[in-house]
């Protein structure tokens, strides 16, 4: 078999994966104080002074406040921040500068293991982010309905969407500073544009449709109704794409992470 | 089993390399080795920088597929095998790579779990290995806080943590001072005299004489020479040597003709290898104000002769 159907035979990832993901927790359970701090301080931010300041003069948008128009907008962008950003730089760390996964190599777990564990990892941290600031948008009245709650499996799927295609990144990345053009490019953009802020009926048709090939639109399209107590409309097709993302990136992710490490 | 299974299976080698070989694009590290390591004892990888030690070492583990040949290890060929092997082995890379984000029982916990050890020997076990490593005191630490050396022991222990019967180390004693470089060498004869085995890779020739029972000078991807370090000496150099500090060229004279020696030039120093030290240094007595100095042969002089004398990079 050549190296090259070796690196992308299908991933066949074990209980090990499960070890990873163990590692992480226990990782991020040391550091937790300040980790929450962060993750609760940025969409408070945003909450406060977009959602009560601009809200004030907007009034409703997409036929619910746009308190909690904007919070259900942010809890799908936070969801997305929170798997890119730890399948990015975490990840990056783990395997090169901490050389974490080497010595895991050293033992029964495979780098099939290892990306299996950090994708599950990456999509626990989504709901580590969203699941307070839909707390918090809950105590400041945003969040309407029950049905919130099923916001937070869906905070996973996000999670596992981002999760995929950023530890892709991170196994081509030479350095941290390549980073800065998946954020600059892809993540900012889809920020600003996927309707976290405004309907993605606002912006031209041809951005509406980059913005509707790109994910983070799916993700605000499933939280917002569930957020409002609304009707989801194209439920499927929004979780398809999510998933179709997951998986694309997962298989990028473990064979350009096979071809990295197992030289 | 019976004892004369039990006895086959200890002699059964405990790697077998046949033909083997590898490429990473032009450049070749490995150029075809043929080797048997024998179960028990302690065996070496002597060989330059770049020799192809540590390729081959990570071709065992299953982290590098070889280009060609046949590896295999506990008689399993490797690239089926990866997992299994893994769970028998212990590990001590070059470099130590402990999880900074962990305390130094942490570290030793969280690889247990890898090991998936059983969790009623985890805890027992990691008090032996600390004390092994004469670091009870430090369990809590951690890892930043540690010295060198205590990471190198921590390394030692962590490779420990499933009880493996096959130890790889990897320059276990690069950089270290002299005293924790003894308190590793005592450590390693402990588990090689409890039946472990261990392979080591190195270029510290001294470090090489104490530990190996056996080992093979490794340079450009292949095997120059194998045997025990005493007999390598004995037949590739002769007894001792004389080092020529200055008036190289003299000493050059005086011994031009003198019979069974052999001289080395190494910048302003020559090196005269000869099986009668005491005809040489009658010799170079004729000239009182020459700076040598004599010494039995070592493993390193058998390095030099079989690898040359040129610097690697």
């Amino acid at each position: 078999m050549t190296m090259l159907a070796m690196d992308f035979a299908f991933p066949r990832p074990r209980a090990g994966a499960f070890k990873v993901w163990l590692r992480n927790l226990l990782v991020w359970r040391k550091l937790m104080v300040a980790g929450l701090f962060l993750t609760f301080g940025e969409p408070f931010v945003y909450l406060i002074g977009l959602g009560y300041g601009l809200g004030r003069f907007i009034g409703d948008v997409g036929g619910m406040p746009y308190l909690t128009f904007l919070a259900s907008g942010l809890l799908a962008s936070s969801a997305m921040n929170g798997a890119a950003f730890e399948g990015m730089y975490s990840v990056f760390t783990r395997m090169v500068h901490q050389q974490t996964y080497d010595a895991i190599l050293a033992t029964p777990l495979e780098v099939d293991d290892i990306v299996a564990g950090e994708m599950l990892w990456c999509a626990t941290k989504s709901l580590i982010v969203g699941i307070p600031i839909l707390l918090v948008a809950t105590l400041m009245g945003a969040v309407t309905s029950w049905s919130a709650l099923w916001a937070i499996p869906v905070f996973f799927l996000v999670g596992l969407c981002f999760a995929g295609p950023s530890i892709f990144v991170s196994s081509l990345a030479p350095s941290f500073d390549f980073f800065n053009y998946y954020v600059t490019l892809l993540i900012t953009p889809m920020f600003i544009f996927s309707g976290v802020f405004y309907p993605v009926g606002a912006l031209p048709e041809f951005a509406q449709w980059i913005v509707n090939v790109l994910p983070l639109s799916h993700a605000v399209a499933l939280i917002r109704p569930l957020v409002a107590g609304m009707p989801v409309d194209d439920l499927a097709l929004h979780a398809a794409v999510l998933a179709a993302y997951a998986t694309g990136g997962y298989l990028l992710a473990t064979g350009f992470i096979r071809r990295r490490l197992i030289r | 089993m019976n004892d004369s299974n039990l006895a086959a299976a200890r002699r059964e080698p405990v790697i077998v390399a046949r033909g083997l070989v590898k490429h990473f694009g032009p450049r070749v590290a490995v150029a075809g080795i043929d080797l048997e390591i024998p179960p028990g004892g302690c065996f070496g990888f002597l060989g330059p920088n770049g020799a192809g030690k540590t390729t081959t070492l990570r071709m065992l583990l299953g982290q590098s597929p070889p280009t060609s040949g046949e590896l295999s290890v506990f008689g399993l060929p490797v690239a089926a095998n990866v997992r299994a092997i893994r769970a028998r082995t212990g590990v001590v890379p070059q470099s130590d790579n402990a999880d900074p984000d962990f305390t130094v029982s942490e570290n030793l916990r969280i690889y247990a779990r890898y090991f998936g050890v059983r969790s009623a020997l985890v805890e027992p076990r990691i008090r032996e290995l600390l004390s092994f490593i004469e670091m009870e005191d430090r369990a809590d630490d951690p890892i930043r806080s540690l010295s060198g050396g205590m990471k190198r022991r921590l390394t030692i222990a962590r490779a420990l943590i499933n009880d493996p019967e096959l130890i790889l180390l990897d320059e276990p004693t690069t950089g270290l001072d002299p005293q924790v470089r003894r308190m590793i060498w005592n450590r390693l004869r402990s588990l090689r005299n409890s039946g472990k085995t261990l392979l080591l890779t190195t270029h510290y020739m001294d470090e090489a004489e104490r530990l190996c029972d056996e080992l093979v000078i490794i340079d450009e991807g292949r095997i120059v020479a194998r045997g025990a370090p005493r007999t390598l000496i004995a037949s590739h150099v002769e007894s001792s040597v004389v080092e020529v500090h200055s008036l190289g060229d003299e000493a050059e004279a005086l011994l031009a003709g003198h019979p069974g020696v052999r001289l080395e030039r190494v910048g302003e120093m020559r090196y005269a290898y000869t099986n009668d030290l005491d005809g040489v240094l009658g010799r170079l007595k004729q000239r009182p104000e020459m700076i040598c100095m004599h010494r039995p042969s070592t493993l390193e002089d058998v390095f030099l002769r079989l690898t040359g004398h040129e610097l690697r990079d």
